[in-house]
């Protein structure tokens, strides 16, 4: 691309924002009653993660994986790529990263034996953040309850979800925070260039999720 | 205020009114919705390397028509398209690039039951030339035209490789017009070379009341070259519009036959005799109709020019 210090955010913004939303509005409608499944799930792994359960690391994992690769499939692929032809490739990542928490899963990549104190409260931060500020948030912004969206089912929640649990663990690769934190980033750009009033709230979680996975790179652990 | 670049470089105030002038009186005719000349259609200016006339209102799909599979949303393009072709529009423009747009446009001209008075302008955009064909052609069905009026190279992209094809396409009677396209002011010497070296029927870009760059040289060079101009972003996106829509409309607009801020700056526009079309783009019926309204009546003069880019940019 020439020039292409003179391109914006904006410039690459393809639909409307009314467009996104009835879009999620009608993935919503279309999901229904699979949103209560989600979030009893969602609760059920942060549950298991917390308490530090007998296999909590490669349940967490696997439940992770299966939703990551729903919202690649029936949101990305399905849905959102009818309006941007970037989300074939958002569903390709969020099938890469479906794979490596499968991965994860199987080889017990995930271990919930013990945590720092500091560490375990940033990720219960953004776990809270997932599961009751977004789709507050989106409330508080105006938008009807038909569009909120649910950890599980769409991308947002799903990934400060995913940068939760991962924080909560003792030991997770960082491999696995990488397509979450720049979901979250890319996610939170869009927001904001369509003047979405929660769009800080993606940015944010990545941010604190890249800072701590730094954090303890530097310190070896 | 920011003194106004001359629309004529080259020439006096007074012979640039004048010809303004000749070309408001000559060269813009009422047409009626299936492109014959009437007393009470919009205004038309003639393509210049066919002399056939175009009314200078068209409908840009940007962003606004991208509504994906949405029933409801399809409905409301579909209206808009529906008051477009009332009012008395041909050119609609749309892009590969703008999702699924034109798919949108094909399902309600099938619904519209494909009206004669269509001008379909499509866009390549590829940056691989051997796969110019294979685009078009699937533009081609998304449409759901037997072919394309005008297509155009998108943003310069792999322009080298598309316009042999392009023009072979027209040799060849499957095109009518060949076109390039910019926007945002970007790459203007590069296109200005273009326009120079190859036999273009269209050329595409940004020009509005705050953004007039293409005063100094590419409306100019399209007006020697005989190249037809068709203008995006004739609001900055909505931008003017949304800015100007706190401030009360001065009563001078009256005298231009305006009714909205929208239609003032659409006559600052139209009023440059080297455009041929503006092509806002709107998903409102009302929006649709209020911009094909600026195709009718009179068009400014220097003065109101002057007066038009005073207030905006006092108040934008």
């Amino acid at each position: 691309m020439s020039e292409w210090w003179t391109y914006r955010p904006s410039d690459f913004l393809l639909f409307a924002p009314r467009t996104y939303y009835r879009l999620v509005e009608t993935y919503n409608a279309e999901s229904w009653p699979w949103q209560a499944v989600a979030l009893a799930a969602a609760l059920a792994l942060v549950a298991l993660a917390w308490r530090r359960a007998r296999h909590a690391g490669r349940i967490v994992a696997l439940g992770l994986a299966l939703a990551w690769s729903v919202i690649a499939w029936r949101f990305h692929w399905e849905r959102y790529a009818t309006i941007n032809w970037a989300a074939t490739y958002f569903a390709a990542a969020f099938a890469l990263q479906a794979l490596l928490l499968a991965w994860a899963g199987v080889v017990g990549g995930l271990d919930y034996g013990g945590a720092s104190r500091r560490r375990r409260y940033a990720g219960l931060a953004l776990i809270v953040t997932a599961l009751a500020v977004v789709p507050f948030a989106a409330l508080a912004a105006g938008r009807p309850w038909r569009q909120l969206e649910v950890a599980g089912l769409s991308p947002d929640p799903t990934a400060i979800l995913t940068l939760g649990l991962l924080l909560v663990a003792r030991r997770a690769h960082w491999t696995l925070s990488a397509v979450p934190v720049l979901w979250c980033l890319a996610s939170g750009l869009t927001l904001w260039t369509m003047k979405a009033p929660d769009a800080f709230i993606p940015m944010l979680a990545a941010l604190v999720a890249a800072a701590a996975v730094a954090s303890l790179r530097l310190r070896g652990r | 205020m920011t003194p106004l670049p001359p629309r004529f470089p080259h020439t006096s105030r007074r012979q640039a009114l004048t010809a303004l002038a000749a070309l408001g009186a000559a060269a813009s005719l009422p047409l009626s919705a299936n492109g014959q000349a009437t007393a009470d259609g919009p205004l038309a200016r003639p393509i210049p390397s066919s002399g056939e006339p175009l009314p200078i209102v068209g409908l840009g799909t940007w962003i606004t028509f991208n509504v994906g599979n949405d029933r409801a949303l399809r409905e409301q393009s579909t209206a808009v398209m529906r008051a477009f072709f009332e009012a008395g529009g041909r050119l609609i423009d749309s892009s590969p690039m703008y999702g699924s747009a034109q798919d949108v446009i094909g399902d309600g001209l099938a619904r519209l039951g494909r009206p004669r008075a269509l001008f379909a302008a499509d866009k390549v955009w590829v940056g691989s030339g051997a796969r110019g064909p294979e685009q078009i052609e699937t533009s081609r069905q998304r449409w759901r035209v037997p072919r394309f009026d005008l297509l155009q190279v998108h943003n310069l992209l792999a322009w080298q490789e598309h316009l042999p094809t392009l023009m072979a396409m027209k040799a060849e009677g499957r095109l009518r017009y060949v076109g390039i396209t910019t926007s945002e002011g970007r790459r203007h010497r590069e296109f200005e070379q273009i326009m120079r070296e190859h036999p273009l029927d269209f050329v595409q870009f940004s020009y509005n009341v705050l953004d007039r760059e293409a005063e100094a040289r590419l409306l100019p060079l399209a007006r020697d070259r005989r190249i037809a101009v068709i203008v995006n972003r004739p609001f900055r996106q909505g931008d003017l519009t949304r800015a100007l829509a706190r401030h009360p409309l001065p009563s001078w607009a009256a005298e231009i036959g305006c009714s909205t801020w929208a239609q003032v700056l659409l006559k600052f526009i139209l009023a440059h005799p080297a455009v041929t079309c503006a092509i806002p783009a709107t998903s409102s019926v009302d929006h649709v109709r209020e911009n094909l309204a600026a195709a009718r009546g009179p068009l400014p003069d220097a003065a109101m020019l002057e007066r038009i880019v005073a207030q905006v940019e006092k108040l934008a």
